[in-house]
């Protein structure tokens, strides 16, 4: 446990004075204040209160910045370990490489936090600053807050393990990128083009909710719009989330992150310096 | 005495080339081991083998007891790597307060670690910073750590200044006396030369040589050269006493063997006053390094 600590310790100091605690705050508190502003109109006609529809558009903001948060912080944990020269020395002390892998998981969930903090927490002033009504909306807030921290564990943990496949921090940055526009963009506009073809038929209905479990960033958005009062605010794959039970969209949740730390565990194991 | 690290029979192929081949060798607790040989003669390769950084063909290896990467010999060993690297943004003090949290200790005790090896002025300075040297003291700093059984030292003394290289081996001598293993390696025999009691010389993967300096020297028997300085005038009278010896000008040179040193330097005494004066001079430790690197090589 104290290497875990010790070592969260020393990558949250290399985050803090690389500027990563500053630039994912920074980005975070910018586009979530963006949002507030933008997302401003709706209100009325929908009926619901002023948060819960922040947390909507919040949420659609979520799936895309978390997960690139996640990937630029942890590409070059093992692969820039390696380029330095730092990863043959590390292995040789006491502890076991999950350890390692736990306490960086550990410190960028940190930065992440603060960064959603910052964010979440501009945009609900904002709502409460709108007018009042909006403490109902709360609830749905900390749901996105802690499944946020998820589904960026789920990035951090896939981050990991394509740095410690790729081995060179050029390599691991060219695989991050290609995970975050596959997960993230093309595999939606993938499903939605099908969805378009199948005409309602068997993949629409059978196949296309387990696609989209299947994916971390779909369950994310899945789990929160379907847990969350304001669906009818939100468009796109809000009309599956009520095709899905609750149930199945939070343990998507819930086990992405093991796996994708599990997935990094065996990458870093296979790793010889 | 158990031996903290023992190898016998150690063989280890890349891609079907032979990095090490059946190399075997023990290092007692408080022995200061030498391992010598080329770039690419395999000593980083058994380090990393002994670290458990690296898996091997064939052969049995035991550090502190234990199978090396094992938890119990991570526990007992510590590393310098060639060329030394940390993370620039960290301060000194902050990365020897990591590795001493690693080992279980309070991260407290890094100043004093880093005074060990010089560098408390420098302590709260980011190790970007820091000079080749520098770093490298760093590195030295966190193999002092926790009282290691066995310290495995590759190329430590690579870019530090011959001041620093003596307070190195002065540490050294400390740390054997305290009964620590010390395993070093180097690509020159005149900077190990006095510090350590066995040398062992590692060529194309094979185990060339093994022993104290003196052994090696009286292995190699290589030929002791006595070189003379002519007085004004008589070089050509030496030439004619001393056919075998060679001249170039008033100089000469004269080479023989080990058992035959006393019965060349009579010849030469009995020169008298002819001679302005006479050196002795035994095979150097390249010679000696050459000889026997090369020897397998050919």
């Amino acid at each position: 446990m104290n290497r875990i600590l010790a070592t969260a310790l020393a990558e949250f100091r290399i985050a803090f004075r690389n500027r990563w605690v500053a630039i994912a705050i920074g980005l975070m508190a910018l586009f979530a204040l963006v949002l507030s502003a933008a997302g401003s109109a709706p209100t009325g006609a929908l009926g619901a209160d002023r948060l819960s529809v922040t947390v909507a558009s919040l949420t659609s903001l979520a799936v895309y910045l978390v997960p690139l948060l996640a990937l630029l912080m942890s590409f070059d944990a093992i692969a820039g370990e390696a380029e330095r020269g730092t990863l043959p020395l590390l292995l040789t002390y006491p502890g076991s490489r999950v350890e390692i892998l736990v306490g960086k998981l550990l410190a960028h969930l940190i930065v992440l936090a603060l960064a959603l903090l910052a964010g979440y927490g501009l945009a609900a002033a904002a709502a409460f600053l709108a007018g009042p009504g909006a403490a109902s909306g709360l609830p749905a807030l900390i749901r996105l807050g802690w499944t946020s921290l998820l589904l960026g564990a789920t990035f951090l943990g896939a981050g990991y393990a394509l740095s410690a496949l790729a081995r060179r921090p050029s390599g691991a940055a060219g695989l991050a990128m290609g995970l975050w526009l596959g997960a993230v963009v093309l595999y939606d506009l993938a499903l939605l083009a099908a969805v378009v073809a199948d005409g309602g038929g068997w993949f629409t209905t059978d196949l296309f909710p387990l696609a989209l479990l299947a994916n971390p960033a779909d369950a994310f958005r899945l789990f929160n719009l379907a847990a969350s009062e304001a669906t009818a605010a939100a468009a796109g794959v809000g009309g599956a989330a009520a095709a899905v039970p609750l149930w199945q969209s939070a343990l998507s949740v819930l086990i992405w992150p093991l796996a994708a730390l599990a997935l990094a565990s065996a990458a870093f194991r296979r790793v010889m310096v | 005495m158990t031996s903290t690290l023992t190898i016998s029979a150690l063989t280890k192929s890349f891609a079907g080339l032979k990095a090490l081949d059946t190399v075997s060798l023990t290092v007692e607790p408080g022995m200061r081991v030498a391992l010598l040989g080329h770039n690419g003669a395999g000593k980083s390769t058994l380090m990393k083998i002994v670290l458990g950084l690296l898996p091997f063909d064939s052969g049995t290896v035991g550090v502190c007891g234990a199978a090396p990467g094992s938890a119990a010999a991570r526990a007992g060993v510590a590393y310098l790597p060639e060329n030394a690297a940390f993370h620039p943004a960290l301060t000194g003090e902050e990365q020897i307060g990591h590795y001493l949290s690693l080992r279980g200790e309070s991260p407290k005790g890094a100043r004093a670690l880093l005074e060990r090896v010089g560098l408390h002025e420098a302590a709260g300075r980011r190790i970007g910073s820091y000079s080749k040297g520098m770093r490298q003291r760093v590195g030295l700093a966190q193999a002092l750590i926790g009282k290691p059984k066995l310290l495995v030292l590759d190329e430590p003394t690579s870019g530090l200044d011959p001041v620093s290289r003596r307070d190195f081996y002065a540490l050294l001598d400390d740390l054997a006396a305290e009964g620590a293993a010390i395993l070093l390696s180097s690509h020159a025999l005149t900077e190990v030369e006095a510090r350590t009691d066995r040398l062992l010389i590692l060529s194309k993967g094979r185990m060339v040589a093994s022993g104290t300096l003196a052994d090696l020297r009286r292995e190699a028997a290589l030929p002791v050269t006595i070189h003379m300085t002519a007085r004004n005038g008589y070089a050509a009278d030496i030439a004619a006493a001393l056919p075998d010896a060679i001249r170039f000008g008033a100089q000469l040179e004269l080479s023989c063997s080990q058992q035959d040193k006393l019965g060349a330097l009579a010849r030469v005494t009995g020169l008298g006053d002819r001679l302005a004066d006479i050196e002795v001079m035994p095979p150097s430790l390249e010679d000696i390094y050459s000889h026997f690197s090369r020897r397998d090589g050919q």
